[in-house]
């Protein structure tokens, strides 16, 4: 039943398969940027109560939820990765880190720089804006222990125990709202199917959401394709391709 | 269309501060995490290189040295 899947376990299929959809991802994701972006900052109408500051809106929620949902991914890797010693996993959860990391510091940035004409405070301790403060924290022991060994497997463990223990963390940021009184508003878009918002909002959201999606999968592409190589660097394979060094192919600039 | 003119668009209703901000610390913040992205790439495509050189070097030097002590025994057996 799984056997097509089985070809994706070798490095060399998966490198070539990312270094063909990235391309793709890129014209993707630049078309429902730029269509997105220029909705929500000309067309899309101003919040009644908030006026035009609601703009950072279509920033801060594509980034937030990017930043829990690059965190389930790369916990379910690391635990592939612990379980059945997928070598291929421990690589594409050492690729998310990063990526995840900085969408974690645009939510925080936006959300301060929403913050202070809304609340007028750019920051308080409450118990959304601490949990995702521990995100980013989270993220950057996950690469500070990628980086810690020189044996890449050994790190990947280290790695892969942190980033599991800290799964914990995503329930927190996600209810927080509900659990503890705080400043931050619940939540707008998924209500159960029924979001909160006028249509006007939504579309503009929808596509810069999908446009910062498809910006994450363009840079997992490159930062897994470099772990690969970077893991299977004594391989036949490898040495062909550094030493040929196809860099006019647009398929292999990355 | 939501502004009737340019600097409308650019004050965003009052809020142009914070606006801009967002998407400007955005924006710089997702062209490093692109660009350092490609460039982690290109330097480690460099480093296998090098080592792949590295190694060549060494195991040619392997060579000749083994080509010299045949030599060497051989010019012993004749004489």
């Amino acid at each position: 039943m799984w056997k097509w899947l089985h070809p994706y376990a070798n490095p060399e299929v998966t490198y070539h398969f990312t270094g063909k959809l990235i391309p793709w991802f890129n014209r993707l994701a630049f078309s429902f940027l730029a269509v997105g972006l220029i909705w929500a900052l000309v067309f899309a109408p101003a919040d009644y109560q908030q006026g035009d500051s609601f703009r950072i809106f279509y920033l801060h929620v594509p980034a937030a939820s990017l930043s829990m949902g690059i965190y389930v991914g790369m916990a379910i890797a690391a635990f592939s990765s612990l379980v059945w010693q997928l070598k291929l996993a421990d690589a594409s959860s050492a690729a998310m880190a990063p990526v995840g990391a900085a969408f974690t510091a645009i939510a925080l940035f936006t959300g301060a720089a929403w913050g202070k004409p809304m609340w007028g405070t750019w920051w308080i301790w409450d118990a959304r804006l601490t949990s995702e403060l521990i995100l980013l924290f989270l993220y950057l022991g996950v690469i500070a222990l990628h980086n810690a060994f020189e044996d890449k497997n050994l790190a990947g463990k280290a790695a892969g125990i942190l980033t599991i223990v800290g799964v914990i963390n995503i329930p927190i940021i996600k209810y927080s709202v509900e659990w503890w009184n705080t400043l931050h508003q619940g939540s707008t878009v998924s209500k159960m199917g029924k979001p909160s918002m006028s249509i006007e909002m939504l579309w503009p959201f929808m596509v810069t959401f999908i446009g910062f999606a498809l910006f994450v999968a363009v840079v997992i592409c490159i930062r897994f394709r470099t772990e690969i190589l970077a893991r299977n660097s004594m391989r036949p394979w490898v040495k062909n391709l550094v030493l040929e060094q196809k860099l006019d192919n647009p398929e292999e600039k990355y | 269309m939501q502004f009737e003119s340019f600097s409308a668009f650019l004050a965003m209703g009052g809020y142009g501060f914070y606006v801009w901000l967002s998407y400007g610390v955005s924006a710089l913040l997702l062209a490093i995490l692109y660009f350092s992205s490609i460039a982690n790439n290109k330097a480690i495509k460099q480093q296998i290189k090098q080592k792949q050189k590295r190694e060549d070097k060494l195991r040619q030097a392997a060579q000749q040295q083994q080509q010299l002590q045949q030599e060497h025994e051989n010019n012993e057996v004749v004489s």
